[in-house]
């Protein structure tokens, strides 16, 4: 690993002056995800600007119904929130379905967001990677792509986001804080993260020094009734094959409204939009929860050993709306 | 830390120190840190405290897990600098005096164990695993995410997935922290 400076930053617009004033320099969360890449040779910063005592551990309660969680919650306290559990349990479910107690205790709401893919291309100096070097090449396309990318990806980039947070947060429609060095702005997700293309270095919307300060849930009442669901290839602390984040609003039968968000799918948590356009206003009914599927799914094009995703992601979706419309 | 420390100078090879507290099992280490060293080094290296274990140095294994401020976290991946106004506890901290924790008497008891090198980290970690599950935090595997959990033996294989046994003693790591727990 190469040395660095270390900086703690008591607020967020320090931390923000602290970055724009060192080259190359990193905010440092819970630091799970980072300090395994530097130890790897992944990245190099200079500087580790520690952004864990930035005021933002708090849990607060919106004047609009909603929920503002500090960046620096960690995931352990974020899911064990009361409030949380009970309004947006496919939040809970979401954070407690991914890494360890010990990860989760370690990790925060902002680093999570930010974490870098697992793809092992990516993870391994001594091959070449579009997304840690951009323009030396892909090998996944042709090599181990069985865990990646079927939809949403580019030529250059076949690279899927690790979070189970984030799933949840984008079917909820999150509204992340963001403080940068123009001011403070807010991006919705599931706009913060973005598709590869021919950039597939750059994971977020977000600017060189632009610092998480928090993600504000939306008032929601019908997420108290939803779900994430997660298949991964061992029974815990493996990454999604597949996920999907589902919330449902049945009356008399029919489907009022929805949020549905894929894991494990895409370079981004996947907002299935077509799928909760086709149910809104259907009859909440398997048949019409596999209409829903196919209509996102449709856009779908899996890799050669990845093919069987779309079958798995349907029968997950379908399997979990129709828990959801039975849950009383 | 000493208050306005400057560590921000920085050349391509010279190692960056800062000097910090340690606070390791109620013991007070003065102590001069490379940016760059975890704990698990720093315990391990420095302080002669080798309990915690380095298995895969990439947060994958739990074998290298402490307390910091009575959690559970992998020390592999925690920066000692990081960690000045923080108390750690490691496996050495546990007992009290001469009488061993009450899991590391379960373990014995069990046989919850064959080589013993990811000992020092399930025990750890069963630690704070117990004080998550007393403060009420549910797991994945919690039927009812708005009541408070029950340890049984699905809940406590879900919480301890961080911590791998290569031996296979799970069966007994089980059974030792369902004791403790019930």
């Amino acid at each position: 690993m190469r040395p660095f400076a270390y900086r703690r930053a008591t607020d967020a617009r320090a931390a923000v002056a602290a970055l724009s004033e060192q080259p190359n320099a990193m905010y440092l969360g819970g630091g799970t995800n980072l300090v395994d890449l530097m130890r790897l040779g992944v990245i190099a910063p200079e500087a580790l600007v520690d952004v864990t005592r930035v005021a933002s551990d708090t849990v607060e309660e919106t004047a609009g119904g909603g929920l503002l969680i500090g960046a620096g919650v960690r995931n352990s306290d974020l899911a064990a929130h009361p409030v949380v559990r009970r309004r947006y349990p496919m939040l809970a479910q979401a954070v407690l379905s991914g890494a360890s107690g010990q990860i989760r205790n370690m990790a925060t709401v902002g680093g999570n967001l930010l974490q870098r893919t697992r793809c092992s291309y990516f993870q391994d100096v001594s091959k070449p990677c579009n997304k840690r070097q951009p323009g030396s090449g892909c090998p996944a396309v042709e090599g181990d792509h069985r865990n990646l990318a079927i939809i949403g990806h580019s030529a250059a980039c076949v690279a899927t986001h690790p979070s189970d947070m984030a799933v949840a947060l984008a079917a909820l429609g999150t509204s992340v804080h963001v403080e940068g060095r123009h001011g403070a702005r807010q991006v919705t997700m599931p706009g913060l993260h973005r598709l590869p293309g021919g950039e597939p270095d750059r994971d977020t919307v977000l600017d060189p020094g632009d610092l998480i300060t928090a993600v504000e849930l939306p008032a929601l009442p019908f997420a108290a009734r939803s779900r994430y669901r997660k298949v991964r290839d061992r029974a815990s602390f493996a990454f999604a094959v597949v996920s999907v984040a589902a919330a449902l609003d049945v009356a008399g039968g029919v489907v009022r409204d929805c949020r549905i968000a894929f894991g494990g799918l895409a370079h981004v948590p996947w907002r299935a939009e077509l799928a909760e356009e086709a149910l809104r206003g259907s009859p909440a009914t398997e048949a019409e929860f596999a209409r829903a599927a196919d209509a996102e799914l449709a856009r779908a094009r899996p890799l050669p050993e990845n093919g069987f995703k779309v079958p798995l992601t349907r029968n997950v979706l379908v399997r979990t709306l129709t828990e959801l419309a039975e849950t009383p | 830390m000493n208050g306005e420390a400057d560590t921000t100078r920085w050349d391509a090879s010279t190692p960056v120190t800062v000097d910090l507290r340690l606070s390791v099992n109620r013991d007070e280490y003065p102590i001069t840190v490379d940016t760059r060293e975890t704990l698990l080094d720093t315990l391990r290296e420095r302080l002669d405290l080798t309990g915690a274990k380095k298995g895969c140095d990439h947060g994958q294994c739990g074998a290298c897990t402490v307390l910091v401020d009575g959690r559970r976290v992998k020390s592999c991946l925690t920066l000692t600098v990081t960690l000045d106004d923080r108390e750690i506890t490691t496996v050495e901290g546990l007992a009290d005096g001469d009488a061993p924790h009450p899991l590391q008497t379960a373990f014995v008891d069990h046989d919850a164990f064959q080589c013993g090198y990811c000992t020092p980290g399930q025990l750890c970690s069963a630690v704070g695993m117990l004080a998550e599950a007393a403060a009420g935090w549910p797991s994945v595997v919690t039927p009812d995410m708005s009541a408070a959990p029950r340890l049984d033996d699905d809940e406590i294989r879900e919480r301890m997935s961080g911590n791998l046994c290569r031996c296979g003693a799970y069966v007994n790591i089980v059974a030792a922290i369902g004791e403790v727990a019930r």
